[in-house]
């Protein structure tokens, strides 16, 4: 089974990418599974359902949701081996973009929104750079001139990565991610593992603290002068 | 060097094939693409600038000098053939005019120079001048265009070149297709005005997303476009009146 990660700032156009990329898929007869996950509300799992593919939704709450997909992946991989798929897609939620749970055997895929501006690409850390593929979405409501400024920027921060130009609404490049998924790496749960660690934070806040005086937190804190310690016991 | 491009027939909106064999277009030449909002024009210069190869909705191929041109000419911009100047009326970058020219001419692979040139021609295009030190997002729909006009003229200098409805901002029209198409340019341009279309060459009919039919500007056309054009010369001088707050005088 292939797995593809794909991860993407909010309305940046997954699903709707998703959705034209898994019509193509089916087109060529891939029997597909569906992991939606999101942080409060989603009803995303109704437009996969619609086109007949098995979707499991998943609501982090108070987790960050890029460590709740990463420890329910095991559910996930059961969910897809249970409806007998080729292909399992997890779409992620990912709350401060900093990182995406792509693993070294799964098909990393970043979805970004060319319209939030050039120097978006600069702000996003390892979503953006350790990914495989980067599908650059609504580049047409920008000139000819800022898609090409924001592919270069894409490219500063990743050289590896493979930058298709997509449009959710008409379904371009739809067919070359298609391609993509079709041609990722065989999966292996057991042995896989991240490309790049998820953030941590293990502090007071992590265990409901309220108050903001820090003297009540305790735990590992960055100082804003980037100093990083451990205040406790 | 380009002799030719040539788009091989796909799919219009319900799914049938379009009926025309190939349209080939050769440098020199300005053609026209015409049809009610929505018929799918622009998706049909979509096409070209991705330079399709049946892997867009449409289901199109574009060939350059009669062959699938290098996966490299799709992406690497600079070495794009295509400039493409699209309905968009403002830019979203937060930047300065200067900064962003300046990226733009480092994608290309074009020096910093062009920065003074480009600014100066969209001022020739537009009402109130633009300054380097402006901010891109707060420039008018007008002067955004004229920039767009300009950046596609110099920066983006290709051998093809695409224009989404050029009339919609205001600008001088005319002035702006004498800087985006010269010589031995093959050029496209969607539009809705009399002027422009019959301008061209041949034009293109869009419907309900595939090419309708290809016709070539009669002879009479061509007469009743310099009939209209001195209209519009005329309208365009008691508009520049109304613009300067001046009295209109016969």
């Amino acid at each position: 089974m292939k797995v593809i990660v794909v991860a993407g700032t909010p309305g940046s156009g997954k699903t709707a990418v998703l959705i034209n990329t898994i019509k193509a898929l089916k087109n060529r007869n891939y029997k597909i599974a569906v992991a939606k996950i999101d942080c409060l509300y989603t009803e995303d799992q109704l437009r996969f359902r619609k086109l007949g593919i098995p979707t499991l939704v998943g609501l982090s709450r108070d987790m960050c949701p890029d460590h709740y997909t990463i420890y329910n992946m095991g559910e996930m991989v059961s969910f897809a081996r249970d409806n007998r798929s080729d292909m399992l897609i997890i779409e992620t939620a990912g709350l401060c973009h900093r990182c995406a749970p792509y693993t070294e055997s799964g098909l990393g895929v970043c979805i970004i929104d060319a319209t939030t501006g050039p120097n978006t690409p600069l702000k996003v850390g390892p979503f953006l750079s350790t990914a495989n593929i980067v599908a650059i979405t609504k580049g047409d409501m920008i000139s000819q001139a800022e898609r090409e400024i924001f592919r270069e920027r894409v490219t500063e921060m990743n050289k590896e990565c493979r930058i298709i130009e997509t449009n959710g609404l008409t379904g371009k490049g739809s067919a070359e991610l298609a391609v993509c998924f079709e041609e990722a790496p065989e999966f292996c749960y057991e042995k896989d593992q991240l490309r790049h660690n998820a953030p941590f934070s293990i502090c007071t806040l992590c265990v409901g603290e309220m108050k903001i005086d820090s003297k009540h937190h305790r735990g590992v804190l960055r100082h804003i002068n980037g100093v990083q310690k451990y205040i406790g016991e | 060097m380009i002799q030719s491009i040539t788009i091989l027939p796909g799919r219009n909106k319900t799914g049938n094939p379009e009926t025309f064999d190939r349209i080939d277009i050769c440098p020199g030449e300005i053609v026209g693409v015409v049809g009610p909002t929505g018929s799918g024009k622009s998706a049909f210069i979509e096409d070209i600038e991705q330079l399709a190869q049946a892997d867009t909705p449409t289901g199109r191929r574009i060939l350059i000098n009669g062959r699938v041109p290098d996966q490299v000419l799709r992406f690497d911009p600079k070495r794009k053939l295509i400039a493409q100047l699209s309905q968009n009326m403002n830019f979203l970058a937060d930047m300065t005019v200067s900064e962003f020219l300046m990226l733009h001419a480092k994608c290309r692979g074009k020096g910093r120079d062009l920065v003074d040139q480009v600014i100066y021609h969209a001022n020739t295009l537009t009402g109130e001048p633009i300054n380097k030190e402006m901010n891109l997002t707060v420039l008018s729909g007008g002067q955004s265009r004229s920039l767009m006009v300009a950046d596609v003229a110099f920066i983006s200098d290709s051998p093809v070149v695409l224009i989404d409805e050029i009339e919609n901002a205001g600008i001088k029209k005319h002035k702006a297709m004498e800087l985006l198409s010269g010589n031995g340019k093959v050029i496209l341009i969607v539009t809705h005005d009399p002027l422009l279309a019959l301008l061209t060459g041949r034009r293109i009919v869009m419907k309900n997303g595939g090419v309708e039919k290809i016709f070539s500007t009669t002879q009479h056309e061509t007469d009743l476009c310099a009939e209209l054009n001195k209209i519009d010369r005329e309208l365009f001088r008691i508009r520049e009146c109304v613009r300067l707050g001046e009295e209109i005088v016969a």
